[in-house]
Order: C-alpha cells, then structure tokens, then sequence
C-alpha cells in the first residue's frame, strides 16, 4: 500500500486539522479544569472509532461496548488501586495493605486474580487483551453461529447488563455501586496535581492518533473494503471465499481493544471507575457519539464525542431536565434525519460550498489578465 | 446448603420461590407479550417498550387516585376502567409512534432500535416532569390484600394470584386475536410475505400501524397490573427491557408459545435460584444461561426451520 | 484411480419441517460438461445449488467434488476447492467500485491479516484489467457498482467469479431480466467462459439451453424426473407431461 492509497490529500488535511484542534488549539483556549473534562470526553472517542469500524463500515452494532471501556479502565483501576493501598497508607484497616473496599467487607486478603495488578506491565497487557479476549469469546459465539443484526445488538446489551450487575453485585472484589476510587499516584507519579493532568492530556491526544491511525489503515485495506461489502452482501462475500465470521470477530475485538485503552486513559485521568461506566446506558450513549460524528466517519467518531459530551456537560450544569429531552430527540434526529451525521453534513453542504468558493477565486483570478501566467 | 433445612421447610421454600416465580412470570409474560406481536411479527425492535409500560402504571395510578377522591364507593373496581383506559392510552401513543417514526426506518432495524431508545429517555423525562422523581404506589383494593394460607408454612398473596389471572386471561385474548381474528390473520399474512399480503389487498400500512398500537397497549396493560405488585418511577420501564427481549428472543421471536414458555423457565430459574444465592448472582447466572443457550441456538426455543 | 466424475451428488435430500425440498435426487457431472438444470418454478433447483456451494445444510446424502465431501465443508471452504456460485439476483457490492468488486474476488489475500497487508501489485491490476474487458466493464472501473444496469450487475457478478477461476461454475439464470441485446451479449460471454471448465446452470430460455447445453437435468418437485440430451428430455413424455399438464 502506497502512502496516497493510505491517506488522500483531503483525509490528511482532516487529520491535522484534528491534531491542530486537540493539541493547539484546546490547550491553549482552556484551563487545566476544562482540559482535563475534554480528555475525559475524548476517552470516549477511542470507543467511537471501534463502532465507527464496526457499526458504520461493519454493520455490527454492539450496544455492550461500555464493557470494554469498563474492563479496560478496571484493569487500569486496580493496579492503581494497589499501589494507593500500601500497609501505611491503610493502617487503620484491620488488614492493611488491601484496597479499603475489600477491607469493608470483611476480606482478609488480596484474591488471587488481583496480585498480578501489581506490576505495570502486565496492566498495560491486561488493559488491551482483557477486553479482546472477551470480545473474541463474545464474537466467536455470535458470529460462527450467524448472529447478527438486531440479535446481536440485544444480547451484547444483555451482557453489558449481566456485567453490571455482577460488578455491582461482588462489591468485595469490585467496590461495588461506588467503584474503584481514590487512585492517587502512577509509579510514584501524583496523577491528580496539575501538571499531571496536563501531561496525561496530551498522551491521551497521542494514543487517540495512534488508534486513528491504526483505523484509517484498516479502513484503507483490503478489510476495509470488505466489512463494507460484508454488510451489504454477506452471502457474496461468503461465495467469494471468504470466512466471514473471522472478519467480523476481529473487527469487534480490535473495537473492544480500542474502547479498553479509551477506558483505562478514562481512569487515569478522571481518577476513578465505577460499573456506571459500563452498563446499558453509556454504552448506547457511546454509539450515538459515533452515529452523531458520522457512521462512517472515524474523525467524524472524534468530534462526535466532544460535541455530545460538551453539550451533556452544558446542559446538565443549567438545565439537567432538558439534557434527557435533548439527548432522546439527538437520537431521534441523527437517525431520521441526519443519518451521516456531521461528516455527512460537512461532505453534502460544507465541502460543496467550500469547492463553489475555491473556484470562483480561481476563475476569478484566471479572468484577469494581470495575474494570467506568461506564455 | 440444604442441610439447614428439613424436608418440610425446603419443600415450603420451594414452594414459595415457585410462587415467587410465578409472578414474576405473570410479568414478564405480560410484557414480552406486547414485544412479541411488535418484535416477534414485525420485526421491529421497540426499546422504548419499557415506557409505554410505565404509561399504563402511571394512567393506572391517576384513575386511582380519582376514584379515591370522587368515586370512593366503586374503588373496588376502579383497577377494571384503569386497565382499559392504560390499554388506550399506550395504545394511542402507539399508533401516533407508528406514524410518526417507526413507518420510515422499517427497512433499518438497527436504527429503529437507537430512535426508540431516543424516545423511551423523551418518555422518561416526561414522566419524570410531570410525576416526579420519586416512585409512585397505588392503593390496592381491600379485596386484594391479604393472603391465602395454603398450608402451616405456605402462604400466596392474593394481588399475586391477581396479576397471575391477569397475565393467563390477556395471553388468551393476545392468542384469540392473532389466531382467531381478521387482524391477526392479516398480521401473520404480512409477516410471511409483505409484498403478497399487499397485492391481495390488505391495508399493510395500516394493519403494521394497528399492530404497533396493540402491542404497545399490551404494555399499557402490563403497566397496569404491574402497580399491583409493585411501585412504578420514570425509569422503571428501563429495568425490564433487557429481561423481556431476552424473553422474547430466547423462546423463539415469532411464537406466542414459545415467549409463555421462556418467561416461565426464566422466571422460575431465577426465582429459585433467589433463594440460595443473592438476588444479583441469582440474575447473572440466569442470564449468563440464557444468552449461553441463545449461543448455540440463536432461532431461539420455539422456530420454524425456514427455507431461504 | 482418476475419477471420471469432477462432481458426484448422490442421494442428496432436504426437507424444511417436512417438506422435502430435495428428494433423494443423484446426479453427475462430468469434467469439461456444461449441465443445465431445468424444471417448473419450486421444483427445488436454486436448492440444488445452495445444497452444493454450502449455503443450506443438507439433511441426507452426499456432494462429492474432486474427492472432498462439500456437505462437511464451510461456504468459503468449498470455493477455495474450485466451486464458484453467481446467485440469480445480482449480488454486487453496490457502495464499491468496480474495481474493488473484483479486487475484493481475487484469490489471495483471504485470511484476515492477509486482506490487512493484502497488496494491489501489478499483477492483480493486470488481472482485474483483463477481466473487466472481459466482461464489457473496462470503461466503469472506478463506478461504483449501485450506478450500474440491471444486466452490468449481472455482467459484473459474472467477472468477480471468473477472477477466481473456478473449476465448477454454477450460475443461477444468468440471463433473466435483461434486454434482448444484453441477453445475447451475455449468451456470448457465457459461451467463452465455460470452456474448460465444468458448468452448472440453471435456465429457463430454451434456446439458450439447446445452445449451451452438453446434458440437461430436469427436475420437479425435488425429484430427477429426467436426463440426458436436449433432444431426449424434450422428448420424454414425462417432461411434456410436466410442463403441459398443468
């Protein structure tokens, strides 16, 4: 693949215009405050780019994508949680040395599955593949059966639920409704000062171009081609010899690795995770983020994000009674009325306008002989 | 775990968790039954189901409280007027969703399923204005309260066994209009071949609109008996709606049977199950189970082998 | 020990809640042949084939091809054998191209991380070049495919199984719906493509048959109700009986 064929003129001036916005043009307008709530409000970007993989070139819509988020910002979580609860920090506790939460209720010791949350490393691993392999286990099932469509959307559904509950449920291990919270330091690192925040801001913009990148590459393969052609003509491409459902669970396991390191920067830089992450609600919210931006569109999937979340953010802070309406009717409208979303708004009227305009300065120009080049 | 128990008693706790599980099965029956006219023969995935639920609870709480006020000595039978009155209602909003949204995306399903969920946080919110925050109880006629003892250590509520007569006589109503009636026929015609169905002239739009409303207003009817058993809020709605699709889904979409059943075996499970272990691992085990079996036969329990 | 059949269906049944769609019906195809398959609407020919290519399970009986048990073998399995499927409606990928509709059909590149890395060298370009002139679409390259007619698609589905070189075709009325001069354009491109190679097609224009076939297998209600030449199936009484009597 040649670099054109990766990205055309027009798809790189989006990039750097998006690059230009993220780390220009928003640190620069906002204070530490504000900038933090735009990197928490683009952790929800990395799960956009998955659906926009999935749901928008896929077809598969999966209203379970919060699990991923969930798990990857849990695994972030707990290793977080380990190094905050040293002995000294919870001397008062009748074990120290565990998290608080396990010690309200009445644990005696770290369970097994939460000693390798001790080292850093393995995090970073389990941050990606916890949620890949469940997405993979989920995938399997579904897909080498021929689950699709509207099935597949109620039963990641189901799961989301089933994962709430169980979270909610085992509050020894868990933390229960509240989640994990009181994360203090990485490595020794204070993530909660300042400073902190500003750097964690800013390797959440570079993971976010990262995981754009790897989308635009997929999109631009051969793959790419064929998730489009899956979701219109399964069969063809099933008599095209290809096996389908390989496809289809790799394109959900690189969504669901997507949403775990969206997760984990979730936690990072707002300091807790909580199963309020994970449920049915925000993980249907994270789809309208996508279909908002644009279906297709994976920088679409990006602004959607912002836009969404800011408007939530301003409306649930004056008007908490209008943001529900507001939300239920944006879900109505993208749907009926807008159902390529911004980046369909941007390429039907914008671009058009954009082009009309370009040519006449340039018409104009070749109209004047003064400027007309010599001969 | 049964060691702790003699036989009596355990077979007291069965009893009473089967009793337990029967209501909730009146329940879910009463729910899914509207999704499976609406899902199982339209095709269409109605996530705001749950709302309209709640429509007919709240028209049901409303119609109590005028009866409590004006009609004190009818009380005993407001709950009558107040289910048919939640039945039109829902239905109406129904019809009126039916016009105004689900008619355009019939041939996007997926998006069908994000626009109802735009609507059922609309409803929400509505009812959230309109009756507050904070959950709502009706009164329950005298006639309902109480209980029948069965024996020593058994004991049946009587607003159960209600709710259970309930959901047995709108499950025949639901068959004797989907199998018996013109509508019904026409329903199942257009479900097996839309374009013929139309051909030999019957009203297809009109007849998807009309079915839309009814499954909505059997929901209605749900809410209805709901407030029987238990207090109604704006999201309550929302607590259900994945239990019943799974409902649904698990016993087949396009048989009536096939839902009863699943409901049942849910139900029961779960019920059961809620006994020995807590209330949320009782929920993860039975849905874990279900989805699992809907793994290795995603038709669901009751399906047609169909040709393509 | 060559065999002398490259497709040997045997016994093959299948019933949908009992209603046998296929009945016990044995057929064989030899290499090189051109077999057509006719019989009145619901006689279970489109069956036939998904029965073949994998697409509905069978309940009884055996599909050997070269050797292997198709029956026992996934979709994509039984095309990378050499089976190629052309369904009767045409079945393109309307948001791509043309080009990327028979990129999308070259045989490489069909695993999942072989399609991420797969690489359009030049002689894939080559090759997708050849086709399209093949098929009357070299000038609607870089068209997406929803802008073209009715019996371009049909043109195009056509190329996007000759890209894969099968050694057994199988096209499902190639020819219907299309414009008297479209038919006779594809009757041409039909009658290039199955040389050297074994064909099964399903047809209802009777000339086209007489003109295409090497045998003719008549089916009717799930059962062989006849085989053999044009002229010998025309002639059974049976067949007339069939198409006649009802």
């Amino acid at each position: 693949m040649t670099l054109t064929n990766y990205m055309n003129r027009k798809e790189l001036l989006g990039f750097l215009i998006l690059a230009a916005v993220i780390f220009i043009v928003l640190p620069l307008a906002l204070d530490t405050f504000r900038l933090n709530l735009f990197g928490k409000y683009l952790t929800y970007a990395f799960v956009a780019i998955g659906l926009a993989l999935c749901w928008g070139a896929g077809g598969i819509l999966s209203l379970g994508q919060g699990i991923f988020f969930g798990l990857g910002g849990y695994c972030m979580a707990m290793f977080l949680k380990l190094e905050a609860s040293t002995p000294e920090n919870t001397a008062i506790q009748s074990t120290p040395g565990i998290p608080d939460f396990m010690d309200w209720n009445q644990l005696t010791a770290l369970p097994i599955w939460w000693q390798p949350f001790h080292s850093l490393a393995f995090t970073m691993l389990a941050v990606v593949m916890v949620p890949v392999v469940f997405a993979f286990i989920i995938g399997f099932a579904m897909f080498t059966r021929r689950v699709g469509g509207v099935y597949f959307a109620i039963i990641t559904q189901a799961f989301a639920a089933i994962l709430t509950i169980l979270i909610i449920g085992q509050q020894g291990y868990t933390g229960g409704v509240n989640g994990i919270t009181d994360l203090r330091t990485l490595l020794g690192w204070d993530i909660r000062t300042d400073e902190a925040k500003n750097i964690l801001y800013f390797v959440n913009g570079a993971l976010l171009f990262v995981v754009l990148l790897i989308a635009q590459f997929v999109r631009k393969s051969k793959l790419g081609r064929l998730l489009i052609a899956m979701r219109d003509q399964e069969d063809r491409v099933r008599f095209s010899g290809y096996n389908v459902a390989n496809f289809k669970i790799f394109i959900f396991c690189l969504g669901a690795a997507f949403a775990g390191v969206g997760g984990a920067m979730f936690t990072l830089q707002v300091g807790f995770m909580s199963p309020t992450l994970v449920g049915i609600v925000p993980s249907i919210e994270m789809v309208i983020f996508c279909a908002v931006g644009g279906r297709l569109s994976i920088l679409g999937a990006v602004y959607g994000a912002l836009l969404v979340n800011l408007a939530k953010t301003t409306f649930s802070e004056g008007f908490p009674e209008l943001w529900l309406l507001g939300l239920g009717g944006l879900f109505i409208a993208v749907v009926m009325a807008f159902p390529n979303g911004l980046a369909g708004l941007w390429s039907e009227k914008v671009e058009p306008l954009l082009n009309r305009l370009i040519s006449k300065t340039q018409s104009a120009e070749a109209a004047n002989p003064n400027k007309a080049p010599a001969e | 775990m049964f060691a702790d128990y003699s036989m009596a008693e355990l077979g007291a706790i069965f009893a009473m968790q089967g009793f337990a599980g029967l209501i909730l099965f009146s329940v879910f029956v009463l729910m899914a039954l509207g999704l499976a006219i609406i899902f199982g023969q339209m095709g269409v995935i109605n996530m705001a189901h749950g709302e309209f639920m709640i429509l007919g609870a709240y028209v049901t709480y409303i119609v109590s409280n005028i009866f409590a006020a004006y009609l004190p000595s009818l009380f005993g039978i407001y709950f009558f007027i107040a289910m048919f009155l939640a039945f039109i209602a829902s239905g109406a909003l129904g019809l009126f969703i039916e016009w105004a949204m689900i008619r355009h995306l019939y041939k996007r399903p997926l998006d069908t399923l994000l626009a109802t969920w735009g609507l059922s946080l609309i409803l929400q919110q509505i009812y959230r204005s309109v009756f507050g925050a904070r959950e709502v109880g009706v009164s329950i006629p005298d006639w309902m309260m109480g209980s029948l003892p069965l024996t020593d250590l058994i004991e049946i509520p009587i607003n159960g066994i209600f709710v259970m007569v309930l959901a047995v006589s709108i499950s025949l109503a639901v068959y004797i209009m989907m199998f018996r009636s013109t509508w019904g026929r026409q329903v199942r015609a257009i479900n097996q071949n839309r374009v013929m169905a139309g051909a030999v002239g019957i009203n297809t739009e009109w007849t998807d609109r009309l079915t839309f409303g009814i499954g909505c207003g059997v929901a209605g009817v749900a809410g209805s008996a709901f407030t029987m058993i238990g207090s109604t809020g704006p999201t309550a709605g929302q607590l259900y709606i994945v239990d019943t699709f799974l409902v649904v889904v698990f016993g087949g979409a396009a048989s009536l049977l096939g839902t009863i059943a699943s409901a049942f075996s849910i139900s029961q499970a779960q019920s059961i199950m809620e006994f020995f272990l807590s209330g949320s691992m009782a929920k993860v085990i039975t849905l874990l189970v279900v989805v699992g079996i809907l793994m290795i036969r995603p038709q669901g329990l009751f399906a047609l082998k169909l040709r393509k | 020990m060559p065999e002398r059949f490259i497709l040997s269906v045997e016994d093959l049944t299948v019933s949908f809640d009992g209603f046998k769609a296929v009945d016990h019906l044995s057929f064989y195809v030899e290499p090189n042949e051109c077999r057509v398959i006719i019989g009145p609407n619901g006689a279970g020919k489109t069956t036939v084939l998904d029965l073949i290519c994998g697409r509905t399970k069978a309940t009884g009986g055996t599909v050997k091809f070269k050797g292997m048990n198709l029956l026992d073998m996934r979709e994509d399995q039984i095309v990378h054998a050499g089976v190629g499927r052309k369904f009767q409606t045409p079945s393109v990928y309307e948001d791509l191209s043309v080009f990327e509709n028979l990129e999308l059909s070259y045989p490489k590149g069909h695993g999942v991380f072989g399609a991420i890395f797969f690489n359009q060298d030049q002689v894939v370009q080559d090759r997708i070049q050849e086709i399209a002139e093949t098929i009357f679409l070299a000038d609607q390259l870089d068209e997406k495919a929803a802008y073209l007619s009715h019996g371009q698609k049909q043109w195009l589905e056509i190329g996007m199984l000759l890209i894969q070189d099968p050694e057994l075709l199988m096209l499902d009325e190639p020819v219907a719906g299309m414009s008297v001069a479209e038919r006779k354009k594809t009757a041409e491109l039909l009658n290039r493509i199955i040389q050297d190679r074994s064909v099964i097609v399903i047809e209802h224009d009777m000339g086209f048959v007489a003109d295409i076939a090497t045998r003719v297998t008549v089916l009717h209600r799930g059962e062989m109700l006849s085989e053999g030449s044009m002229d010998h199936v025309q002639n059974d009484p049976k067949v007339v009986e069939v198409y006649l009597g009802h």
